[in-house]
């Protein structure tokens, strides 16, 4: 059932560090870069290395994947790496210890969990909540809970103070957009191609038109994502879209950097912050 | 729920939810479409020329009604109950599943659409959206898990010489449940010109509703016949379940009628109690996968577990979010039936009544071998024999030590 709209008044306080992050970002006259990662990608540990220095590499926003055996819209760069988080035996517990570590190293850096249903139903709404918020997270992806399903996640979690980022597509038409907008806070997320993620490459020009017609729509700050894997597109993006978001090019880096038994080699963690250091520099170009 | 007082037929609601189960958790690229097959069923639904046109291709394309028939010679071995077949068997491509695919189909062509996607983990579906679509000269796409392409391959051979594509699916374990996330996968990415015709009564609504609306047909039927031949309802229904289709198609026109106990038959694999098992009513919990909540087998961190079974159609960890409600009302009873147990109704059924069963409904024939002694002669059973052996030949044989 599509759920009413909820009143301003409804949404708890939230951190507010994503707004004070694309507040920053639009003093700064530049787009911002969103990188995307696994948790517990190849393990804990190297996960957690990796995530500590994105801030310092230029990553404006971090989302986090919340592993899942079944992720029907990712492509095969961002399943491999979940199923190589959960054979090194990471869980939903893991996965909020490690966003706590990244909190305690960064205090401003948004944090946005981003993933599938089931293991948050399964962990219990009402706890992963009050946990996601006491571990520093600030928004929720939810790739499989569309505006018709409000009721299980994105109002509880509004209430809860955390911003519930939804996802518009280009098969979001103007019917569609306001049930897509309505208690959608933080920013929006657009979907730049049909299909899964990591698998074609973005057209500049269709996704321009369309970030200018959901600016006639919304005041939130748009992030473009799918497809992109270099400075240039991170440059072309960040033209008429607040940020955008690189994922599957960075699950592969660092996927390039495992030896034959998937165990992470030397230098991985420093390759895949050089890479996010170069998409970073994108942002700061024109 | 939106339901009249003391009826069970009445769901879904609007938002597809059976109770708690059911719903639509998908992602949003995909939701424009799930709501346009929902309004072209409705638009098909309210057309008289639609039914019409499923009754044709039922009746002379896939040769229903099927029979109802009296299984004589294992009711006198089994010394009990009076046993029935529902002859689903007989339907055109060996299943049930013919029935829901024309269905699908048909509504595809209304909308325009030109290709059409599946999955598949025994075959039988796949076989049966390679049929239809040959007939309609519409292009055809089968996703199956490799293991599965591996285990049938006279299913495969089919699909490909009827002019589908078979695209073997490595990711995850390779199994029917991989297979339906790459199809969900394809159809995100070419939602302008696709359709996707679902194989059971799970996936988002309105596909629970719709395919268990097309196989209803069973049910409707068994009814007449039975009225026919007996004078009187059955006194118990016996179908298996893996996603639920054939059993909820025979079940639902039943549900109001408070006489007749209903039993549903998951794959209990090598034993529930071995954790290598397909029943997920059983073994499982509540959860979300496929664009529903229903009953799934998963880990204490809501990751899904595969199933087993010796039964490539059952071995799915899901099960239609209708059998999950049924199962919470307290309507429908759901047991189970072990590998080894199918395996002797096979050879049972094959020896005593001259029809060799697919995999499938052996395991519902298990469990009528088990409780028909117990039962007075004049106790009606009507079982569902949904699916033909002859895929299942090398698998069993494999099972009794012989070579083909």
């Amino acid at each position: 059932m599509t759920a009413e709209p909820i009143a301003a008044e409804d949404f708890a306080p939230d951190s507010g560090r994503i707004k004070a992050r694309f507040d920053r970002l639009r003093a700064e006259g530049r787009g911002g870069l969103v990188t995307f990662l696994t948790a517990g990608d190849p393990d804990f540990d190297t996960s957690l290395e990796i995530l500590k220095g994105l801030p310092g590499a230029g990553a404006d926003v971090i989302e986090l994947g919340m592993p899942f055996t079944d992720p029907m819209a990712d492509g095969p760069a961002i399943q491999a790496a979940g199923l190589r988080a959960l054979k090194a035996g990471q869980t939903m517990v893991k996965t909020l210890e490690l966003t706590r570590a990244l909190r305690e190293s960064d205090a401003e850096v948004p944090i946005i969990l981003m993933g599938y249903y089931n293991p948050i139903y399964s962990y219990g709404v009402e706890r992963f909540l009050a946990d996601a918020r006491a571990a520093g997270v600030d928004g929720l992806i939810i790739v499989d809970l569309p505006p018709e399903e409000d009721d299980e996640l994105c109002l509880p979690a509004v209430r809860a103070g955390l911003n519930f980022i939804r996802l518009a597509t280009p098969t979001t038409d103007a019917k569609r957009l306001p049930a897509v907008l309505r208690n959608t806070s933080g920013f929006l997320y657009y979907v730049s191609i049909l299909g899964i993620t990591g698998t074609k490459e973005i057209d500049d020009a269709p996704v321009r038109a369309a970030v200018e017609r959901l600016k006639q729509h919304t005041d939130l700050p748009i992030a473009v994502g799918f497809g992109i894997k270099t400075p240039e597109q991170v440059a072309a993006i960040c033209e008429n879209a607040e940020a955008a978001v690189v994922g599957s090019a960075i699950v592969r880096r660092l996927e390039q950097g495992l030896d034959a038994e998937g165990k992470p080699t030397p230098g991985l963690a420093r390759d895949v912050l050089d890479y996010v250091a170069s998409l970073a520099e994108g942002t700061r170009r024109g | 729920m939106n339901e009249i007082p003391n009826s069970l037929r009445t769901g879904p609601d609007e938002g597809g939810h059976f109770g708690i189960f059911g719903g639509r958790f998908v992602a949003e690229t995909l939701m424009p479409l799930i709501l346009e097959v929902e309004q072209a069923y409705d638009a098909a639904r309210a057309d008289p020329s639609f039914q019409d046109e499923i009754d044709y291709y039922a009746k002379h394309y896939i040769g229903r009604p099927s029979p109802l028939y009296h299984a004589a010679r294992l009711t006198e071995h089994l010394g009990g109950a009076k046993i029935y077949f529902k002859r689903d068997e007989l339907n055109h491509t060996g299943s049930h599943k013919a029935n829901n695919v024309m269905g699908q189909i048909l509504l595809a062509r209304r909308m325009g659409k030109t290709k059409i996607i599946a999955e598949t983990g025994a075959g039988q579906h796949g076989v049966a959206t390679a049929t239809a679509c040959a007939l309609f000269g519409l292009e055809c796409k089968v996703f199956m898990g490799a293991l599965d392409v591996e285990r049938q391959q006279p299913n495969v051979f089919r699909m490909k010489l009827l002019g589908a594509e078979v695209v073997p699916v490595t990711s995850g374990r390779s199994t029917l449940k991989d297979a339906m996330n790459e199809a969900l996968r394809d159809w995100v990415a070419n939602v302008e010109d696709t359709f996707y015709c679902i194989g059971t009564v799970a996936g988002p609504h309105p596909y629970p509703r719709m395919v268990r609306d097309f196989q209803s047909v069973i049910g409707t039927e068994a009814k007449e016949q039975m009225l026919e031949a007996e004078g009187r309802l059955p006194d118990t229904l016996v179908a298996c379940i893996g996603g639920g289709s054939n059993a909820m198609g025979l079940f639902h026109p039943f549900l109001d009628d408070e006489g007749v106990r209903i039993i549903g038959v998951e794959a209990a694999g090598e034993g529930v109690e071995t954790g290598h098992h397909a029943a997920s009513l059983t073994g499982g919990r509540p959860g979300v996968l496929h664009g529903n909540r229903t009953y799934l087998l998963q880990d204490a961190d809501g990751q899904i577990q595969e199933a087993h079974s010796i039964s490539a159609g059952l071995d799915y960890p899901g099960i239609g979010p209708e059998h999950s409600w049924l199962k919470e009302r307290g309507r429908v009873e759901y047991v189970s039936a072990t590998d080894r147990d199918a395996l002797a109704a096979f050879e049972l059924c094959s020896r005593k009544e001259g029809i060799i069963p697919a995999l499938e409904p052996a395991h519902a024939l298990a469990h009528v071998i088990k409780i028909a002694p117990g039962l007075p002669a004049d106790h009606l059973i009507c079982m569902n024999l949904c699916g033909r052996g002859d895929k299942d030949v090398h698998t069993v044989a494999k099972h009794f030590g012989m070579e083909i």
